[in-house]
């Protein structure tokens, strides 16, 4: 937090877009399909072994309330629970990699790791390219499809007016 | 944050959390018996046996502080990363970490109220080895007499008055542990 007095840094502001981004491309892994994750994934390592890795936190899987501000009072309501499966692990060059995803795939939540992994070295724009972005592509398709679906059932009311008021 | 505050978890949690939880049963049954715990490690001056326990008893339900030179950024950044214990003042903590002398004076902590004694600290004292011939140790859980090195007997001793309200004490070095729970009586 930057208080109203001092301008924030650059540095500061590069590592909130920094964040921003991870936290953004994270969410494209958490809510992607496994079968999806995984046929992106191993069509970019093409062929090749995955990068070693040690455990810093084994796959486990557990529930998460989510919360929502609905409505315009801005107060949390908890909206249900939700099965996720979390992860860390730390390449041999020492990145570490942090995965939250949803479902209790395992084999999904340490390829999400290890992409988060890999996008803080040299790979990232390989990786970016090869697995974030036609992940995020997918997930805006469905979403357009799903909205199109919805859009088709619109059903406008009409009142007219029966005069008791007038 | 580095790496080295995200290592020194159990390497699988079910199995090795199980096996040092049973260990901690066992130790406050037998209140001055040590046991050897391992499968944890978190930055200096933790001791693996402190480690394990915290691993196993700590999580986000259960309010810490951290005494002393254990209120240290590489110990607060593992604890939170592998329990995501909230770190609070003495009289808030369920359990409270550190060594007796950065523990003490006892009167801090929560030690229950008759209605609910169980709303009580447990306190780890690391560093301190219960080897030793120092008290005799008797009431529940010992057949006859123990024999232990207890760090202040007189104010342990004011503490088992308590009972049924009071303080349980869990003692780690190395990767031994023994346990002091209120109802051990101190001679």
């Amino acid at each position: 937090m930057v208080s109203s007095s001092s301008e924030p840094s650059s540095a500061a502001a590069a590592d909130g877009r920094a964040d921003a981004a991870r936290r953004y491309r994270m969410s494209v892994l958490a809510k992607a399909g496994a079968p999806a994750l995984s046929a992106r994934w191993s069509g970019w390592l093409d062929g090749a072994a995955e990068p070693a890795f040690t455990w810093l936190r084994a796959p486990e899987t557990g529930g998460v309330m989510v919360r929502g501000r609905a409505g315009g009072t801005g107060a949390p309501f908890n909206l249900g629970e939700m099965t996720v499966t979390r992860c860390a692990l730390r390449l041999e060059d020492g990145s570490v990699g942090h995965a939250w995803v949803q479902g209790r795939d395992r084999d999904k939540a340490r390829i999400a790791a290890l992409v988060d992994a890999l996008m803080q070295g040299p790979a990232a724009a390989a990786l970016e390219a090869a697995v974030i972005a036609p992940l995020r592509e997918e997930a805006a398709a469905a979403r357009r499809a799903r909205a199109a679906k919805a859009a088709a059932t619109k059903v406008d009311f009409f009142t007219l007016v029966r005069g008791e008021n007038a | 944050m580095t790496a080295e505050v995200l290592e020194g978890g159990f390497a699988d949690v079910a199995t090795d959390s199980a096996r040092a939880f049973r260990a901690a049963m066992e130790a406050m049954a037998r209140p001055g018996t040590l046991y050897t715990v391992t499968g944890g490690q978190g930055p200096a001056p933790l001791s693996p046996a402190a480690s394990v326990l915290l691993l196993t008893l700590v999580d986000a339900e259960t309010p810490l502080h951290l005494a002393g030179a254990h209120d240290r950024e590489e110990v607060r950044a593992w604890l939170r990363f592998h329990t995501g214990a909230p770190l609070v003042e003495r009289a808030e903590a369920m359990f409270a970490l550190g060594t007796w002398e950065a523990l003490v004076p006892l009167e801090d902590y929560a030690i229950g109220t008759p209605e609910y004694p169980d709303r009580s600290a447990t306190l780890i004292v690391d560093g301190w080895d219960m080897e030793g011939t120092g008290a005799t140790l008797s009431g529940p859980g010992i057949a006859d007499t123990m024999r232990a090195a207890l760090p202040d007997a007189a104010a342990l001793r004011g503490n088992a008055a308590l009972f049924p309200l009071g303080l349980d004490f869990c003692f780690t070095h190395g990767t031994r542990l023994g346990a002091l729970p209120r109802s051990t009586r101190i001679g």
